[in-house]
């Protein structure tokens, strides 16, 4: 029975990461059609930066703040002095990102090394809760609550904001939204710093489970695709519907079938593309 | 001199060129230039999908690998005869090509590169888990060249090479002809304009799903020289990662040319061979290039000399 319990929690914690992570893309590709290929190297450089501020301070708050604001301001540059070159060239955006997959990885690579590390779990959530008599690790449930706590905000944000319906208003049609008066340029860097910043937040509370490693923006990247495959680019509820889906067959997979578990998330996929290829809630 | 007899002819310069020099290549350089004339046949294949017909794709290395996969699966555990593994390897691309045609056709643009990106990408997982089936992380090793009916020995480099040369000459020959065959033509009228082309009558699905599966087809066959030419095969040759550098090929090339790729091909096998010998570092060298090539050189070397090397035709 605990095995059951522990994997489901494995899966939650695992899609609530997953959601952060693909929320921030399908924004920056819903907003900008942007198919932003160093999404997964955000998240990398998230975790590294956390576990070096973490292996100099100890403090988990201040690792947070530094990747959460660190990193976007990598984010920002690539934009505003790469991307906005090539405004509206679909595919020479993606291409540039992907270039600039490569250059962090190999950043990264030369920062802090190649052997995988991964980082310790705050003092307060590094014991094990228990209920029912099931055991459960407390830092994949402060995981959860996080996420689920910053899913909800970016909910609220988007529908029931200003700034929220500026950015949904840019998403529909951003000609219009610029002739209303909506500041776009500002607004693409924004959500694009948001994107990051989720990317990289994700980053730093995954490295206590999933670890960090050369390579792993690769992994987070295809998995974010796959969501974004699953549950319809551009749309929130898309990413985490998929995302719950995708952390759930993952986790299972590996658990189940672990020479074949890449299976368990093709599968779905090719389902998807082939009966509704513009995802489940797609636009 | 028609078109055909053109192109044929530059095809044939090239692989000439590299027979002039092949005896007077040392063993470190002759291996190199095989890989850089298997790979140019990679990179068109790769620009038969990208600059021909306007998919741009992520995932190429998919057909690659499962060309060389396969092979090597028959050689280890059934014959050597390299005709059998070459067959094998092919039509495990065709197929494969097949299958994800089906999920991949509907889209274009970002959402294609995204799609084949990942379906590769888990190709390469399940090459890199199943231990037992693929060798997992290890791969296949150990694959001998058997000639089988080549009138020369293939295992030393330079008998290869001679191999590798004609391999080159054949394929860049047929997609020469390819380009402006019937075919060829009408899937590039498909890319500037699907809808003219349907009120013209084409089943234009049937055609891109033709189009991509002999572009799988031809990576498939450049796998199976590959395998031969390294006697190993690793789940690398699935991934992302070398999907890109061979898109690298094919843009810094100039794709939608005929021998942008081969070009492509020359320089990056090139800067990875050289940049190796100076710095650790050559993965940010690549993406480098990638970015200074997207941003500046958008239509690539031979692309933006245009007139000189058979421009994209139509």
């Amino acid at each position: 029975m605990n095995f059951w319990a522990m994997q489901t929690m494995n899966s939650l914690s695992l899609g609530i990461l997953l959601f952060l992570i693909a929320s921030g893309f399908s924004l920056i590709f819903g907003l900008m059609r942007i198919a932003n290929l160093a999404h997964g190297s955000f998240y990398l450089l998230g975790a590294y930066v956390g576990l070096a501020v973490l292996n100099k301070t100890e403090s988990w708050p201040l690792a947070v703040l530094a990747a959460s604001v660190g990193v976007p301001v990598a984010g920002i540059l690539l934009q505003r002095l790469f991307l906005n070159r090539l405004h509206n060239q679909e595919l020479p955006q993606v291409l540039l990102t992907f270039g600039f997959m490569f250059i962090f990885a190999d950043l990264a690579l030369y920062l802090w090394g190649g052997t995988p590390q991964t980082l310790p779990k705050p003092e307060m959530f590094s014991s094990s809760v228990r209920f029912m008599g099931l055991v459960f690790p407390a830092y994949r449930l402060f995981v959860i609550g996080v996420g689920l706590f910053i899913a909800v905000g970016l909910w609220l944000f988007l529908e029931k904001t200003k700034v929220g319906a500026m950015v949904r208003a840019g998403v529909d049609d951003s000609e219009m939204a610029r002739a209303v008066g909506i500041n776009v340029p500002l607004i693409f860097t924004g959500v694009f710093a948001l994107g990051v910043a989720l990317a990289a937040l994700a980053g730093v509370l995954g490295g206590p489970i999933i670890g960090v490693f050369p390579g792993l923006d690769l992994e987070i990247l295809l998995l974010a695709l796959v969501v974004v495959v699953i549950g319809g680019i551009g749309s929130i509820k898309g990413a985490f519907v998929g995302s719950l889906l995708v952390g759930i067959l993952d986790n299972f997979g590996k658990a189940l079938f672990p020479e074949i578990a890449f299976f368990t998330i093709f599968a779905p996929m090719a389902l998807v593309l082939a009966l509704r290829p513009k995802g489940l809630f797609g636009k | 001199m028609s078109t055909a007899k053109k192109r044929i002819s530059m095809v044939l310069g090239v692989a000439l060129l590299s027979g002039a020099l092949a005896p007077f290549l040392p063993n470190y350089y002759a291996g190199l230039l095989s890989e850089v004339l298997i790979f140019a046949v990679f990179a068109m294949s790769l620009d038969l999908l990208v600059g021909f017909m306007g998919l741009p794709s992520l995932g190429h290395a998919a057909y690659f690998g499962m060309g060389s996969y396969t092979a090597g699966l028959i050689a280890l555990n059934y014959t050597h005869n390299i005709w059998v593994c070459a067959a094998a390897g092919t039509l495990a691309a065709l197929v494969t090509a097949l299958l994800f045609g089906l999920l991949v056709l509907r889209t274009g643009g970002a959402s294609f590169l995204m799609i084949t990106l990942a379906l590769s990408q888990i190709l390469w997982g399940i090459a890199f888990k199943w231990r037992s089936f693929t060798g997992g992380e290890d791969g296949l090793s150990g694959i001998a060249r058997t000639s089988m009916g080549i009138p020369w020995d293939l295992t030393p480099v330079h008998g290869f090479l001679w191999l590798a040369i004609i391999f080159f000459a054949v394929m860049g020959a047929l997609i020469a002809l390819y380009h402006i065959s019937p075919f060829g033509l009408a899937l590039q009228g498909i890319r500037e304009s699907e809808t003219r082309m349907r009120s013209l009558g084409y089943n234009v699905w049937l055609y891109k799903y033709i189009g991509h599966a002999v572009a799988a087809m031809v990576a498939g066959v450049s796998g199976v020289m590959f395998l031969f030419y390294n006697s190993f095969v690793s789940p690398n040759y699935l991934s992302t990662g070398f999907s890109a550098k061979a898109l690298l090929m094919v843009i810094l090339g100039g794709s939608g040319t005929l021998l942008g790729p081969v070009f492509g091909s020359l320089v990056i096998v090139a800067l990875e061979n050289v940049v190796s010998f100076f710095t650790e570092r050559w993965m940010m060298i690549i993406g480098a290039t990638y970015v200074l090539v997207v941003l500046f050189f958008p239509k690539g070397v031979l692309g933006s000399l245009g007139k000189l090397t058979g421009r994209r035709q139509g």
